[in-house]
């Protein structure tokens, strides 16, 4: 199993470096990831994962982009709420890139 | 059906945590909205304790998944049909089910019911318009 090592403790990720133990998260995971993948975090990026954890909270299903697009739209606003402005964020993808940031599994229906 | 959409209802007989089947029709419905077709799902049989309200697993070790179908109004999945007999046959009302609504876009995004009550014969007819039925 691969890990990441986050503040000194070994964090156990999958082969495409999601999460193993939802539970086991903590936002400076969500920084590290994001160093190796080469995204650097500001406020923007911290809205959408701190959505996308309230989402998973609340429905227990990381959402398909069309359904975060979406609900970012309604929550934060048509700006932020469209494909361009989140893929700029997160260019490999705001499903499976933010989702794997906030410690969600991939979402369901990405391959 | 024009456009290439196709009419997709997904059957569900069986209750949620014994079997594998529940959570992964629930996954395939999720993933065929991706695709822009026209999907509605059944509960019937044990199928209505899927959508029960009020499910917890703690004493089973499992994942409780039903939050999930209250997403399903995201992605624009809002006919859900409910089995009158079966609900009757195992001494549950609506009340006994989740509230699972949508947003209706065409409607200045009102919140209405998803879960929509019908008689087997009902049920039938409905079955007989679809172009794909898949049931677990």
């Amino acid at each position: 199993m691969a890990t990441i090592t986050v503040e000194g403790k070994e964090i156990e990720v999958d082969e495409e470096g999601y999460l193993v133990d939802l539970g086991a998260w903590f936002p400076a995971i969500a920084t590290e990831m994001a160093k190796i993948d080469e995204v650097e975090m500001g406020d923007d990026h911290w809205d959408i994962i701190n959505f996308l954890r309230e989402y998973y909270e609340e429905y227990q299903i990381a959402p398909a982009v069309r359904v975060l697009t979406k609900a970012v739209a309604k929550k934060l606003g048509k700006e932020k709420g469209n494909s361009k402005y989140l893929y700029e964020l997160f260019p490999y993808g705001p499903g499976k890139q933010a989702c794997k940031f906030a410690g969600l599994p991939k979402p369901t229906g990405c391959v | 059906m024009s456009d290439g959409i196709k009419k997709f209802m997904f059957v569900n007989t069986k209750a949620p945590y014994g079997t594998v089947y529940a959570l992964e029709s629930l996954e395939v419905v999720l993933i065929s909205a991706a695709f822009d077709q026209s999907v509605s799902l059944v509960f019937c049989d044990d199928g209505v304790f899927q959508i029960a309200n009020n499910q917890n697993t703690d004493g089973s070790g499992m994942k409780n998944f039903s939050p999930a179908y209250k997403a399903l109004g995201d992605y624009d999945i809002n006919k859900l049909y409910v089995e009158k007999e079966s609900l009757e046959e195992r001494g549950l009302s609506l009340d006994n089910l989740m509230d699972l609504t949508y947003e209706d876009e065409d409607d200045d995004w009102a919140e209405k019911p998803s879960i929509i009550l019908v008689s087997r014969a009902e049920l039938a007819d409905l079955m007989d318009e679809q172009d794909v039925v898949i049931s677990s």
